[in-house]
């Protein structure tokens, strides 16, 4: 087999703008929200309040007890059948926050665990708030221990937005797919957009070392 | 300046009496009164029914085996355990009555007039010296910041940490970390402190620089309630020692008489052992 450079050069433009203008958005904007939601829901979660503390458990367990695939579908080709319609963009903004904020939601509820009580008692001593505790002492520390597996739910992410393709998102596989297609050249054109998904992880991969050298400044070695 | 020189009492100075007028229910030097408090942990009583009573200015220390309920005691007295029942006064101005549900501001009343120092120190590691020190006097006492890095500079340099502010606290001793705590404790500005066997954590030879510290606050006149295990300091320092054994207060009185000719023979075997571990 001959490796059509002419053709390797020509789609490159639009696999990287797919990359750049779909996936790359989508993977930021789901996982920043993601973020937000799994910190509420882990913060329910570890509320004394049963109730609270229970729909925190069940969502969580829908989200990781259902595909990813099916919750997209779900939200996009099943909810116009109750009257809600909601265009490809959004769809998979909202299925790929709900999915991170189910899974990050564990992660950081691990993390806050993993705080020692001590330093609960010692912002109390000071008179701090539990509030207060729990944003200036104790998320900080937890920050630290949740980027490896942050980070692990971020670089999954990035190549699940794939999935967008299937309900009409232009994203970086969906080029790929389309410029196919078009030439034929299936080989190619897939390898071409693998690799293109992991540069941008390896980007993530040591994105995720510096922070990590960051956030371990304070810790013994 | 080396800590074990003794430290002029300037600006260290405790908080005036605030209570200056006697009142009929607490004698007039009495910080903290603290009757029938009791504590258990489900079925587990921890306090039975403890009373004490810290006059201003003195030391009071609490010994005992493991499981007395010793640090339990200095928890309820900094909201870090809410009792079942009791009720702690200090000096007329706050009386917290724990038989009956507790309000959140009570509770943080109850932590504004002490300051505990802990064990295992217990300090905030993503913060310098510096910010571990200033953090309750900014974030919670809202005090002026530069005014407030003046004075955790002062404290530090009182206890020989001149120089380790910016470090953080895995870069430093075990003796070191513990009094950084009791700076914290202190830029509080409180009227009680608290120590929980603040030296029970440490190397051998790292205990005598911490109990220095806690002995030149004492001379001072910081009222405390120390927790501990070292007889000596207790002989030294304290002005009341209380042996508690099973949740209850087992004998009580001038370190001279619970230390060395106690009347119990509980306390006398308790003594004894720690004297004579062979």
């Amino acid at each position: 087999m001959s490796i059509n450079w002419e053709l390797v050069w020509s789609s490159l433009g639009p696999l990287l703008s797919g990359a750049i203008f779909g996936t790359i958005p989508l993977a930021l904007a789901s996982f920043s929200l993601g973020l937000l939601l799994a910190l509420v829901v882990a913060l329910m979660r570890l509320s004394r309040n049963r109730l609270i503390s229970a729909v925190a458990r069940i969502y969580i367990s829908v989200i990781r007890g259902t595909p990813l695939l099916v919750q997209l579908f779900v939200i996009f080709y099943g909810l116009p059948s109750v009257g809600i319609t909601i265009s490809p963009w959004p769809s998979a903004i909202i299925a790929f926050s709900l999915n991170v904020g189910g899974y990050a939601a564990e992660v950081i509820r691990a993390a806050i665990l993993s705080v020692p009580k001590g330093q609960w008692e010692a912002g109390h001593t000071i008179g701090m708030s539990r509030h207060q505790t729990l944003v200036r002492i104790i998320l900080p520390q937890a920050a630290r221990v949740s980027v490896p597996p942050l980070s692990n739910t971020f670089i999954s992410l990035v190549k699940d937005t794939s999935l967008a393709s299937l309900i009409l998102v232009t994203e970086l596989f969906r080029v790929a797919q389309q410029v196919a297609a078009f030439s034929q050249e299936f080989m190619l054109l897939y390898l071409e957009a693998a690799v293109i998904y992991w540069i941008i992880c390896l980007v993530l991969a040591s994105g995720q070392s510096a922070l990590e050298k960051r956030l371990d400044r304070y810790v013994a070695h | 300046m080396s800590p074990t020189e003794p430290l002029p009492p300037e600006p260290l100075e405790p908080p005036p009496p605030g209570n200056t007028l006697p009142d009929a229910a607490v004698p007039v030097d009495a910080l903290l009164t603290v009757t029938g408090l009791r504590k258990a942990f489900g079925h587990h009583v921890v306090l039975k029914s403890i009373d004490l009573e810290v006059r201003r200015g003195e030391v009071v220390t609490l010994i005992g085996p493991s499981g007395s309920g010793k640090t339990t005691v200095l928890r309820c007295l900094n909201g870090l355990e809410m009792p079942d029942a009791g009720v702690a006064e200090f000096a007329g101005q706050l009386t917290v009555d724990f038989s009956t549900p507790v309000a959140k501001k009570q509770v943080l009343a109850l932590r504004d007039r002490s300051a505990m120092v802990f064990q295992h120190y217990n300090l905030f590691p993503h913060k310098t010296v510096l910010e571990n020190v200033i953090e309750g006097p900014v974030q919670v006492q809202k005090r002026p910041k530069a005014e407030a890095i003046q004075e955790a500079r002062e404290l530090l340099e009182r206890v020989g940490l001149a120089g380790k502010e910016n470090s953080y606290p895995f870069e430093l001793s075990g003796g070191q970390q513990q009094r950084v705590g009791i700076v914290r404790a202190l830029a509080l500005r409180p009227q009680l402190l608290l120590f929980d066997e603040p030296t029970s954590a440490l190397d051998p030879e790292l205990v005598g620089e911490v109990l220095t510290v806690i002995k030149e606050l004492a001379d001072e006149g910081w009222t405390m309630v120390v927790v501990t295990h070292e007889l000596a300091f207790a002989r030294q320092v304290a002005d009341e020692v209380i042996f508690m054994d099973g949740g209850v207060v087992v004998e009580r009185g001038h370190p001279d008489t619970v230390l060395r000719d106690p009347r119990e023979e509980r306390t006398r075997q308790f003594v004894d052992r720690l004297l004579n571990p062979f």
